[in-house]
Order: C-alpha cells, then sequence, then structure tokens
C-alpha cells in the first residue's frame, strides 16, 4: 500500500514537473520572443525583413544598421542627449537626497507616517496634468528647448524617492557612529561622506538606478518640452526616424537595442537594488 | 514643517494649484487677459461626445490592464517560485520574464509594429495554424485597435506585478505549508487558503498603484495609434494631450487633466487608508 501511494506521489510530481515546464515555456515564449526578434531584425539587412513568409535566423547577416547608426552625428546625438540628462539627474538626485536624507535623519521626524503618502501622492498626479503647468514654467525661466528643462523635470519624480530611499538608510545608522567622528575633530560634513554615506551604499545604487531608469525612458516631458532635432532624446529621437525614414526596420531595431542596453546592464548588475527600488511603494519597506 | 513637504510643495503642490486655476480660464497661456469662466469648461468637456467615449475606454483599458497584470504577474510569479524548479532555472526565467520591463515604452511600441505588421510575423503565424484567413489590421482596425493597445500594455507592464508578488512569496513562513502538507492539503488548497489570502496585502497595494499608473498611461497610446482610428483608442491622457498640444485649448486641457487627478487621487486615498490599516 505504502509503496503505491508513493510510486502514485511520484507520477503525481512528474506531471507537476512536466505542467510547470511547458507553463514557463510558454511564458518564456510571450516574455522573450519580441525581445529576441528585435535583435535578429536589428542583424538582417532590410529586405529580408519584408519577406513574407518571414525568415526567423538572419539569411544574411549583416551589422549595417548599427554602422550606419554610429557614423551619423545625427543620430548619435539622441544618444548623447539621452545620457547627458540621465547622468545629471542621476548626480543631482543622489546630492540633493543625500543632504537631505542626512538632516532629516539626524531630527526627530515622523518619518514612517509620511513615507507611503508622499510616494503615493508623488503617483496620483497624472505626468500630463503636471504637463501644462511645466510647460507655462519651462517658457517663463527660458527653459523651453533646452536640456535643462528635461533634467529639472525629470528630477521631481525622482527626488522624493532618493530623500525617503537615504532617509530610510540613514536612519539605521546609529547616531553614535558620527558622533564619533566629531569626538575626534571632524565636521558633520566629514561624517556624512566618510561614515554615512559609505553604510547607505545599496540605497544609493538604488537610487541612483532608479534615476538613470526615470530620465532615460521618459517620453512625454521629452517630447514637449524639446523641439530642435539637436534636443532631442531616445526615446522620442527614435520615433521621429520612424516617422521620416519610414520602415527602415533594420535600423529601427538596431536603434532599439542600442537604446535599451543601459537600463539592462543596469539592471542584470544591481538586480537586487533594483527589485528593493520597484517593491518598496507596495512591498512594506 | 519638514524639507521633504517643502520640496514637495513646490514641485507639485503649486503646479497643482496653477492647473486648477487655469481649468476655470477661457483659454488661458494663449490670449493675454484669460476671463474667468468658473465650471463652463468642465461642463463642456462632459457634454463633449469624445471626452464620454475617452472616458469610457480609459476604464476598459485600466481595468482590463490591471486584471491581466495581476494574473500573468501571479502566474509567472508562482511558476519562479516553485520548489519543482532548479534555482539557476529560476533565475534565469527570471530575467527572461522581466524582459519587456527593460524597454521604455517607445521602443515596445516600435517593436509591437514590427511584430504586428500586416505582413509580420504574428500574423504570419496565425495564418499558418489557420487561426486568421487573411491579413489583420491590428492597429487600423478600429474594432481592434483599442485591444491591440491594451494587449501590448499587458505585456509592457505585467512585470511590476511578478517581482512584488515574487517578493511576496518569499515572505511567506514555510511551517504554514508544511502544516498544510500534513493536514493532506493538495496545491489548490496550499494556493487558494494560504498563498493568495497571505498575499492579499501586496495584491491590493499594487492593484491600486497600477490602477493608478495605468489610468494615466500616455506614450504607449499614443505612440501606438495616437487616439485614433477614429478615436477608437481615445484615453483621457491622450485627449487631454491633444486639447494641449495641437488644439492649444490650455483651458479645456487644464479641466481635463483635473479630471484625471482626482481619479486617481480617489484611488491613492484608498490605497493610503490601506496602508495605514496595515501598519
Amino acid at each position: 500500500m505504502a509503496a503505491l501511494a508513493t510510486t502514485a506521489r511520484t507520477r503525481s510530481k512528474t506531471a507537476q514537473k512536466v505542467g510547470l515546464w511547458i507553463g514557463l515555456s510558454l511564458g518564456a515564449i510571450f516574455a522573450g520572443f519580441p525581445a529576441l526578434w528585435m535583435l535578429l531584425s536589428s542583424v538582417k539587412p532590410n529586405t529580408e525583413i519584408f519577406q513574407y513568409p518571414p525568415t526567423f535566423l538572419p539569411e544574411l547577416f549583416t551589422l549595417d544598421a548599427y554602422t550606419g547608426i554610429f557614423s551619423s552625428p545625427e543620430k548619435m546625438r539622441f544618444f548623447f542627449n539621452s545620457y547627458i540628462v540621465a547622468l545629471t539627474v542621476v548626480a543631482l538626485t543622489l546630492f540633493a537626497g543625500i543632504m537631505a536624507g542626512y538632516a532629516l535623519s539626524r531630527f526627530s521626524f515622523p518619518f514612517k507616517n509620511v513615507v507611503n503618502t508622499v510616494i503615493i501622492s508623488v503617483q496620483a498626479v497624472p505626468p500630463i496634468t503636471l504637463l501644462i503647468p511645466y510647460f507655462g514654467l519651462v517658457v517663463a525661466l527660458k527653459l523651453y528647448d533646452t536640456l535643462w528643462a528635461l533634467i529639472l523635470t525629470y528630477m521631481v519624480a525622482t527626488i522624493p524617492y532618493a530623500i525617503l530611499m537615504m532617509t530610510g538608510y540613514f536612519n539605521t545608522i546609529p547616531k553614535e557612529l558620527d558622533e564619533a567622528v566629531k569626538v575626534d575633530g571632524g565636521s558633520s560634513f566629514r561624517a556624512l561622506w566618510q561614515v554615512l554615506v559609505p553604510a547607505a551604499r545599496p540605497g544609493i545604487v538604488s537610487v541612483g538606478a532608479y534615476s538613470f531608469m526615470v530620465a532615460w525612458n521618459e517620453f512625454l516631458f521629452a517630447l514637449t518640452l524639446t523641439q530642435s532635432q539637436s534636443n532631442r532624446t531616445v526615446p522620442v529621437g527614435i520615433q521621429l526616424l520612424m516617422g521620416e525614414h519610414s520602415f527602415k526596420w533594420s535600423e529601427m531595431m538596431a536603434m532599439s537595442v542600442l537604446g535599451s542596453v543601459p537600463v539592462l546592464v543596469l539592471f542584470l548588475f544591481f538586480q537586487r537594488q533594483f527589485v528593493s527600488g520597484i517593491t518598496a511603494g507596495a512591498v512594506k519597506a | 514643517m519638514s524639507p521633504t513637504l517643502l520640496v514637495m510643495l513646490v514641485m507639485m503642490a503649486v503646479p497643482v494649484a496653477m492647473v486648477l486655476t487655469y481649468s476655470t480660464l477661457s483659454n488661458v497661456i494663449m490670449v493675454k487677459k484669460p476671463e474667468f469662466v468658473g465650471i463652463q469648461n468642465y461642463l463642456t468637456l462632459l457634454g463633449d461626445p469624445i471626452f464620454q467615449k475617452a472616458l469610457g475606454q480609459t476604464m476598459v483599458f485600466t481595468v482590463t490592464s490591471v486584471l491581466f497584470h495581476l494574473l500573468l504577474g501571479l502566474t509567472f510569479a508562482l511558476m519562479l517560485n516553485s520548489v519543482l524548479l532548479p534555482r539557476i532555472a529560476a533565475a534565469l526565467f527570471r530575467v527572461v520574464y522581466i524582459l519587456p520591463w527593460v524597454f521604455t515604452a517607445s521602443i515596445v511600441v516600435i517593436l509591437w509594429q514590427l511584430l504586428l505588421n500586416p505582413n509580420g510575423v504574428i500574423n504570419y503565424v496565425l495564418e499558418t495554424l489557420n487561426l486568421i484567413s487573411s491579413k489583420v489590421e491590428w492597429f487600423s482596425n478600429p474594432s481592434l485597435a483599442l485591444g491591440t493597445v491594451i494587449f501590448i500594455n499587458i505585456w509592457a507592464g505585467y512585470p511590476f506585478f511578478m517581482i512584488s508578488l515574487l517578493a511576496g512569496l518569499q515572505g511567506i513562513p514555510s511551517d504554514l505549508y508544511e502544516a498544510a502538507a500534513i493536514d493532506g492539503a493538495g496545491w489548490r488548497d496550499k494556493l487558494f487558503n494560504i498563498t493568495i489570502p497571505q498575499l492579499m496585502p501586496i495584491i491590493l497595494a499594487m492593484a491600486m498603484l497600477d490602477f493608478i499608473w495605468n489610468l494615466q498611461q500616455f506614450p504607449i497610446i499614443f505612440l501606438a495609434t495616437g487616439g485614433g482610428p477614429l478615436n477608437a483608442t481615445e484615453t483621457i491622457a491622450t485627449y487631454t494631450y491633444n486639447l494641449a498640444f495641437s488644439k492649444r485649448e490650455f483651458g479645456l486641457a487644464s479641466a481635463s487633466g483635473v479630471i484625471l487627478f482626482l481619479v486617481s487621487a480617489i484611488i491613492a486615498l484608498f490605497y493610503v487608508r490601506h496602508q495605514k490599516a496595515r501598519d
């Protein structure tokens, strides 16, 4: 009897395993096939993409689409702008987050109660609603059609998160540590950079990666607050090219690959911090 | 008050106050001295059949997206968390499942325009499987466009749910399952009596956040169809954008933006109360 029950259990376990692998494979096709198709299309000649029936693996492997992008100053400009905007946003956000977080964590402040309220109030204001007054403000400040218009407006989304994250991290570091630096004759500034900042590295990585991603991926503000082609970032630039050289698919796919690489690399390196950043709003920090 | 609140005040509250004021003025920004018109802009909007259509479609878009984000996110998270799966395989599948979230909206749309091209690979596969008899125009057929845009939005958005639920699954104490196993519970009992009830707070919180995000979704819809064909995919976000930046009707656009804000704020209020209740 016992042996029979064991075989039945093994059999049902095998069935479960087979079911699981079928499910996982279907899910992988759904999630991964589009990305694979993007990569494959970027190394096919454009004529092959228009073939019907379509080819899966390229009949003719070519990197022409990539060399075309690298040799075009107009297209490289989109990438250059995106990097400038994203890296500036990261630097300024981290600076503001660290300074404000330090001040907040060293004062008594009803931190926990405010966390969720602040995160959610940022989410509750639709970007499209904010865009109308920002458009007016940006024009009034003579920042229209400059990268600064983007940098400043993106920081609205990144700074609250940075302050919350950094305050949270600094709160976990005992005050005695920075008191010790001060006793040895150091300033509070030194205490911050020599003791607190190194201890809060995971939080800094998380804030940096999040800010980079927000700035790199943003579309609506980049579309509306800049105008000349030389001030366009990658998400808007790709769409401009779509309209102009309609359906040079292999080049569009190569642009898409290059435009996705930075976030993909960040994600692969800092998976854990990314996950904690994303879930901070939903799962209790 | 604290510096955080001060920063928030300047960066969020002031613009919100501005847009509220704009919404009560006749064509603000475009004319030098706009007149105060009270709630006239709101009345104009609510009487516009396209606005009404956009409101309904926004709800369909949002509810369907959130529902499928939850279903896919939960299914994938459960599969990845299965004890039957070796850890290396789980790590690899997790990266593949997160992929859609790496792409920015503008790239997501271009990619799906290639895949769903009438002569594209999806139509080819469906034709080979005899599921369709002629090439489907996924974006320009008015009765299909909204479904197509929702599908793309589901593809791009479920990883948020999946990641949060995966973190939640790992937080469920294993002795709950062990106790159930002793009582002879099958996987279905475990799923509905332990896993889902334990995940409920995260599911609710994520559903509300996701509801707000999808309500405000702009780039995917705008880039895929621009709200067309024949307003078949118009939502409040694309409608507001067109009012402001193609028709230059900033008063009306502000009113439309305020309506979108109010709906989001109501959900946000529920979210805050839900989070407080969890404390």
